[in-house]
């Protein structure tokens, strides 16, 4: 049984990020880019399941430029046995970089398809879901943990109002939350190998976007900290402001 | 074209915030002189729960029935929706950005074959359609985007705009669904209701959140009486650091990895500031950092601080709270 899962490249969330002159992109210059931790999470719960079932290869796709390959590798490194690089340029339309992987002929096939719930960089939160949808398959989001039976797999969910289990037919594909697993680190041993394991390039035909970026710009920042003193004698300044409406509580 | 249709969330015959997508639909309506439809799916006797709507600022309520759609089942939900938004000719669909939303939302775009915005803090009609702005980079940067698309479908964070107040109460239509549940792809087996905080974490107005400086989970204590002294309205959160070793549940983690939460309030206790766990609270009102030490980077987020012993500070606080709330 193969298992695919769908990563992204991203800024790593330390990264300060800094905004090209015209306004429309981040200046990548100089910025860390790695696979976020939802999609690790997701690559984790693949190799596990793989381990429990015994067969089948685990095989990681992203859809991007040529800059993703050292994302894929890093995936190698972890345990994937190969890799798929869908070869275009993502936008803000998350439907059509859904259309792109449907048209993946492993993720078509595959019974289970993982991903991570959203990414470390837009984290629009969409490509699983839409997916699982053009494929006519079911999704279920945000899964900590799950077990396959009998063709179907029985998924753990966090969600508003209760840890909810859910069991879905195969195939299917589960967007994976932060859960139990903590993915290691791979050894150099492990790192050396990937170079050998196979990362295919295709070219994808996701078509137009429908999504227009016109502008971006600095969150708006904090005025700068007032430090109200140290110690607890600070603490009625403190309830003084917070207790002043419309910031009060 | 230029209605909007807003889907408002029920669980269990109760409906859960419907002001926040309500008054996001009423905005984008009014600018463009159309009508806004709220559209909610549940068991039967859900209907009884829709007056209120209305006065919210919907002009019409549908209201679609079936036993087995007392909660929410995705595909099913996904389709009847999908359905109603093409059959109307909307010129939007708009969703709150909550976990039921963000599950829902991405399935009617695609059955509709439209792209869709999450997580929209900023709506502006112009003349050319709507212009949606959303947090990038865990609330580091916006983006303005346009979308080139019918019906434009969003989800929308709550508070985002003010709640309407007055208002007709609308007409409220009723339909019954045509389903069978034996043909769910999935379905729910079982809920385990969560304890504690971490329900209420993403609608909470205040939220304390502990960190590494609170030493252990033994000493949470202090931070559930400051959390008492608030009242009704206030949730504990933790790191992310402090969930990873096991000093408090999954549930309560604010940041990349958990939650990302906007409350009025933000109270960062012991907190250091590290980017995981900033990613979670960017976005909250008024923060508050307390921490021994003043080079913290949490100190760099934070409107108010104070430096010193948290075992010290924390009590008072929760003293203060409760003379002034006597």
């Amino acid at each position: 049984m193969n298992i695919v899962v769908c990563v992204k490249r991203t800024l790593d969330s330390e990264t300060r990020v800094r905004l090209d002159p015209r306004g429309v992109s981040i200046d990548a210059h100089g910025a860390r880019y790695v696979v976020g931790p939802h999609d690790e999470f997701a690559l984790e719960a693949a190799l596990r399941t793989r381990a429990k079932v015994g067969k089948g290869a685990v095989i990681v796709v992203s859809f991007g430029d040529g800059e993703v390959e050292a994302q894929l590798r890093a995936c190698l490194a972890k345990g994937a046995d190969r890799a798929v690089l869908l070869k275009g340029v993502p936008t803000a339309d998350g439907l059509r970089t859904a259309r792109a992987l449907a048209s993946v002929t492993e993720i078509v096939d595959a019974p289970l398809v993982l991903a991570g719930l959203r990414s470390a960089d837009e984290s629009r939160q969409q490509v699983g879901p839409m997916l699982a949808t053009l494929l006519g398959r079911p999704c279920v989001t945000g899964v900590v943990d799950f077990e396959l039976e009998d063709g179907k797999a029985i998924c753990r969910r966090d969600a508003e109002g209760g840890d909810e289990t859910w069991q879905t037919d195969l195939p299917a594909v589960i967007t994976v939350a932060k859960g139990a697993l903590h993915p290691g680190s791979p050894s150099l041993r492990d790192i050396m190998g990937a170079t050998e394991k196979p990362l295919e390039e295709r070219s994808a035909r996701p078509g137009q976007s429908r999504v227009v970026v016109q502008e971006l710009e600095y969150a708006q920042a904090r005025p700068g900290v007032r430090i109200l003193g140290h110690g607890p004698e600070a603490v009625p300044e403190l309830i003084g402001l917070l207790l002043r409406p419309p910031a009060g509580p | 074209m230029s209605n909007v249709l807003a889907f408002v969330e029920q669980r269990h015959g109760v409906v859960r915030g419907a002001e926040g997508v309500l008054a996001a639909a009423r905005r984008l309506a009014d600018g463009r002189g159309g009508a806004v439809h709220a559209i909610v799916l549940g068991a039967p006797g859900v209907e009884d729960e829709i007056e209120a709507l209305g006065p919210q600022g919907a002009d019409e309520v549908r209201v679609g029935c079936h036993p087995g759609l007392e909660t929410y089942v995705p595909e099913p939900f996904a389709r009847v929706i999908a359905d109603a938004a093409g059959v109307g000719r909307y010129g939007a669909v708009v969703f709150s950005a909550t976990v039921q939303g963000r599950d829902l939302a991405p399935r009617v775009a695609a059955l509709m074959d439209v792209p869709l915005v999450t997580d929209v803090i900023g709506i502006h009609p112009e003349e050319d359609g709507v212009h949606l702005v959303r947090p990038i980079h865990g609330g580091k940067a916006n983006v303005h985007l346009f979308v080139d698309a019918t019906p434009v479908v969003f989800s929308v964070r709550p508070s985002v705009v003010p709640a309407s107040d007055g208002g007709a109460p609308g007409v409220v239509h009723t339909f019954t669904l045509n389903e069978d549940p034996a043909r769910w792809p999935s379905r729910r087996i079982a809920v385990e209701p969560t304890s504690g905080d971490q329900d209420g974490l993403a609608r909470a107005s205040v939220v304390i959140t502990g960190g590494r400086g609170m030493a252990g989970p033994e000493n949470w204590g202090i931070l559930e009486d400051l959390r008492d002294a608030f009242g009704g309205d206030a949730a504990l959160g933790a790191t992310p650091s402090v969930v990873d070793a096991g000093w408090r549940p999954r549930g309560e983690e604010v940041g990349q990895t958990g939650q990302i939460i906007s409350p009025h309030l933000y109270l960062a206790i012991g907190v250091s500031g590290r980017g995981d766990h900033l990613v979670g609270m960017r976005t909250a009102g008024t923060v508050v950092a307390i921490n021994r030490d003043r080079a913290a980077s949490i100190f760099d987020v934070a409107d108010y601080g104070i430096v010193g012993d948290l075992f010290e500070i924390v009590p008072r606080l929760t003293r203060e709270l409760r003379k002034h709330s006597t």
